[in-house]
């Protein structure tokens, strides 16, 4: 029998991104808060030492950082006609492990979606009528981009984002992005320093009419101190960033925006090292008692709450919500049910490669989010009417590495070993870059989440099974934005292009991206959504559920801006509607 | 209320547990708690360890004759860089075999194990170990039958002709239910290549002569001087986490 700790305010599953805005957030307000947390303590001292921090056999290849399979798999298939096997070890996407989660090891993208894409629905139908998206389950976040500006914005001065403001109140500003909503100020600071590729690239898209911009992100072009009052030093670009700690305190994570000052409240505790097992519930199945945790000594421990924050990585969220038998589990069959619909990926590819005999771009000077892109061609900034889909995608170049494991590509045609091989190398190695576009995936019915009914992990629960495959409104597209980038290739004078064609068959072996979206959506309809526009669970009002998982569907550019937005947006209805009238705070 | 309690706080003995439930500690709940601080020990960083490049912690001796032929073939030695085996390929393979790596022990190792379709990636039950101990004893079995010989002493292009063809797949090495003649192969490339180009530390990249080759600068830490240094060459050569080119 578990042991029965003695209340809190609220209990926090997971200390990442989210986890750790909520807990600052509600610890302000005078509440008492603790978080349970899977994995280890990390700090950056001990744990992003930058004497061993430049390490890419550790860190990029063996995945030190990143959550081992052993301790929780996945298993997947691409449809409902295949038999779902374990993904052994992980490789599409890689999910975070320990304190400060996936946020530890991400590239520090840091953007906002358009304004269109919050209600989507609503948005193409009006344009284009609703047989246009008949085949597609797109939904309406339940709020609107002017809602919810002030989170974003919250969110990126937390984080010390560089970048350039493309709209500032409606003002369309010269050299940012005039697509994107209205901002109320500029970014906290200004963009990092471009590399050579990408401003290539940002001329050629110019001249090509484009509207090139600086890619926002979380890595420090100056030394910035944030409204905590916690200092970031300036980024290196030293190129080991995106799956490492930052050795030089300049990416923004919990470890360098929240966790100094976090961590030092007395109304606030972390246990590591302990593992969630599943929510329960009051006999009534309205509310939620506590959580039971295994602790890092293998006692079977429950943590009652009066408020439960459910703030793991995506995916997992919505497997402790099956689970604990919490929402209504999806059926493809039916398209009813709400825990496990509406799950999304991220549609890459139709990159382009450039070869240049005459030109080095030293891809070792890189930050994980450092580059130039365009957004004429993002979700509905253009017109789709004569095109055979909605949605579309982010094109950019960025330079992040040139970590040479992964990292050293050879033009077409060449051996993969061999003295041919080791002389391509040595002669491209650093003369290539890639164009890259990164797409909208919209939901579908036959996309969705469920447990497995065969593998267990290692306390004999079901793993979350993933039923996905690329619908093929995105992986056309896909191609659409292949042409496209492929247009600006041609404009950039490479000795060498190679484009990519999309196809179907989402495989979850090669490294595509970690941007898993839904299951546990946020919306206005009960009967469509797992959670109301606050992010309170319908069916059990004292459980929110923040992350990814809410997304209705997955808009082009990374996820972790909108992820951090709904932290501070969730921590104010807690703390401004929730707190004084405990109970649904949106009429099912 | 929350309980100030003192901080107990053992990292190594965090970060020992990964895959198996960790018994050792009796503490109970309040063992991992941390509350009040910002938690930091000194001496708590965990670096790596470098290999001993002396002798053999996993192959035999027939294993370290035809793994030391292979990665020469791989990355054969001419005048840009020495070749896998003078690089230390095979002793970092033997090393990484020899630990965690080796072993599997990040991954899922439940069974059932079924035969997957390619976009669900490896389903065997071996171990990188066991795909190296079967992959290459099936392939001197193959050279013997077809050669005569062991596969280490056949001649270069022999040998770069039997590897071609355990890449585009013309040869079945006729392994166990779960490995393919290519995934092995595949194994094989990528531990090299690993080898070759992963920081000197671990037993590969002798003299940092992969990254020499390509102008790959290893550790170095802070480009702030270069970046807009647009189309220029880098002008120092690279550094390796224990010092070297210091």
């Amino acid at each position: 029998m578990a042991r029965v700790l003695p209340r809190k305010d609220v209990v926090i599953m997971g200390l990442g991104w989210t986890g750790a805005i909520l807990a600052h957030e509600l610890t302000e307000a005078g509440l008492n808060v603790v978080a349970l947390e899977r994995g280890p303590w990390r700090d950056t001292a001990s744990d992003f030492n930058i004497g061993y921090m430049p390490d890419e056999l550790r860190y990029a290849i063996r995945r030190d950082l990143f959550l081992p399979p052993a301790l929780e798999a996945m298993t997947m298939r691409n449809n409902l006609s295949q038999t779902a096997l374990p993904m052994r070890d992980y490789g599409s996407f890689l999910p975070g492990h320990g304190v400060g989660g996936a946020g530890v090891h991400w590239n520090g993208y840091t953007w906002r979606y358009l304004a269109s894409d919050f209600e989507l629905k609503s948005h193409l139908t009006r344009r284009y009528g609703a047989r246009r998206i008949a085949d597609l389950q797109i939904e309406d976040w339940g709020v609107t981009y002017d809602e919810i500006e002030h989170c974003f914005d919250k969110f990126e001065y937390l984080c010390g984002t560089s970048g350039k403001a493309g709209n500032i109140k409606g003002k369309i500003v010269e050299g940012g992005n005039p697509f994107e909503g209205q901002r109320s100020r500029e970014y906290p600071n200004p963009p990092l320093k471009m590399p050579y590729s990408s401003t290539l690239f940002g001329a050629a898209a110019r001249e090509l009419g484009l509207h090139p911009f600086p890619e926002p992100s979380s890595n420090m072009s100056q030394t910035y101190t944030n409204p905590l009052g916690i200092t970031l030093g300036q980024c290196t670009y030293c190129g080991y960033c995106e799956r490492f700690g930052c050795a030089n305190y300049s990416k923004a994570s919990a470890q360098t925006t929240v966790l100094p000052v976090l961590m030092k409240k007395k109304n606030f505790e972390v246990r590591t090292e302990s593992e969630v097992l599943k929510i329960n519930l009051h006999p009534d199945g309205k509310t939620a008692r506590s959580v039971t945790y295994i602790d890092k000594a293998g006692n079977e421990l429950e943590q009652p709450g009066d408020i439960i924050l459910l703030c793991g990585y995506g995916l997992m969220n919505v497997r402790m919500m099956l689970l604990s038998g919490i929402g209504t589990p999806y059926d493809p069959a039916t398209g009813k049910g709400v825990v496990g619909r509406n799950y999304c990926y991220q549609t890459g590819g139709g990159g382009a490669q450039l070869f240049f005999k005459d030109k080095r771009f030293n891809p070792f000077i890189g930050a994980g989010a450092l580059g130039m892109a365009v957004h004429d061609f993002n979700g509905d900034a253009f017109d789709h009417s004569r095109l055979d889909f909605v949605g579309g995608a982010s094109i950019a170049v960025g330079q992040s590495n040139g970590r040479p494991i992964t990292n050293r590509p050879t033009p077409p045609g060449t051996p993969r070993w061999g003295a041919q091989w080791k002389k391509a190398t040595a002669e491209t190695y650093g003369r290539v870059f890639g164009i890259g576009g990164s797409g909208s995936s919209y939901a579908v019915r036959g996309n969705y989440l469920d447990l497995d009914p065969t593998y267990k992990d290692r306390f004999g629960r079901p793993l979350l099974r993933i039923t996905f495959d690329f619908p093929d409104n995105d992986i056309r597209m896909q191609n659409f934005v292949g042409g496209q980038i492929a247009r600006i290739a041609r404009a950039m004078n490479a000795d060498t292009v190679v484009t990519g064609q999309a196809r179907k068959g989402w495989n979850a072996v090669p490294y595509q991206t970690t941007h898993n979206t839904g299951g546990a959506i946020m919306g206005a309809d009960p009967t469509r959504s797992a959670v109301n526009k606050f992010l309170q669970c319908w069916d059990v009002s004292n459980l929110f559920v923040v992350g990814a998982s809410a997304f209705p569907q997955n808009s082009a550019t990374n996820p972790t801006g909108p992820v951090g937005m709904l932290a501070y947006w969730a921590a104010e209805a807690i703390r401004d509607r929730y707190l004084k009238s405990p109970g649904p705070l949106v009429p099912a | 209320m929350t309980d100030d309690r003192p901080l107990s706080l053992n990292r190594r003995r965090f970060l020992a547990s990964v895959s198996a439930l960790p018994i050792l500690c009796a503490a109970g709940a309040d063992a991992a708690s941390l509350s009040g601080r910002l938690p930091w020990s000194p001496f708590a960083g965990d670096p790596p360890k470098p290999v001993n490049p002396l002798g053999w912690y996993f192959f035999q001796p027939n294993e370290v004759a035809i793994i030391e032929a292979i990665v020469d073939r791989l990355i054969p030695a001419d005048n840009l860089s020495p070749g896998g085996r003078d690089s230390g390929c095979a002793v970092f393979i033997d090393r990484q075999l020899a630990g965690a790596y080796g072993q599997s022990s990040r991954l899922y190792m439940k069974g059932p194990f079924m035969p997957g379709l390619p976009t669900q990636g490896y389903q065997g039950d071996l171990t990188p170990t066991g795909r190296y101990r079967e992959g290459l004893k099936a392939l001197d079995e193959y050279a013997r039958r077809t050669h005569g010989r062991s596969f280490a002493q056949l001649s270069p292009a022999q040998q770069d002709a039997m590897l071609q063809g355990l890449e585009d797949g013309s040869i079945d090495l006729k392994l166990r239910a779960g490995l393919t003649t290519r995934s092995f192969f595949e194994l094989v490339l990528q531990n090299t290549m690993e080898g070759f180009f992963a920081d000197p530390l671990y037993g590969g990249n002798k003299g940092m002569a992969a990254w020499k080759m390509i102008g790959f600068p290893g550790a170095r830490y802070d480009y702030r001087d270069h970046v807009d240094k647009h189309n220029v060459a880098y002008p120092h050569g690279p550094i390796s986490i224990y010092g070297e080119g210091l």
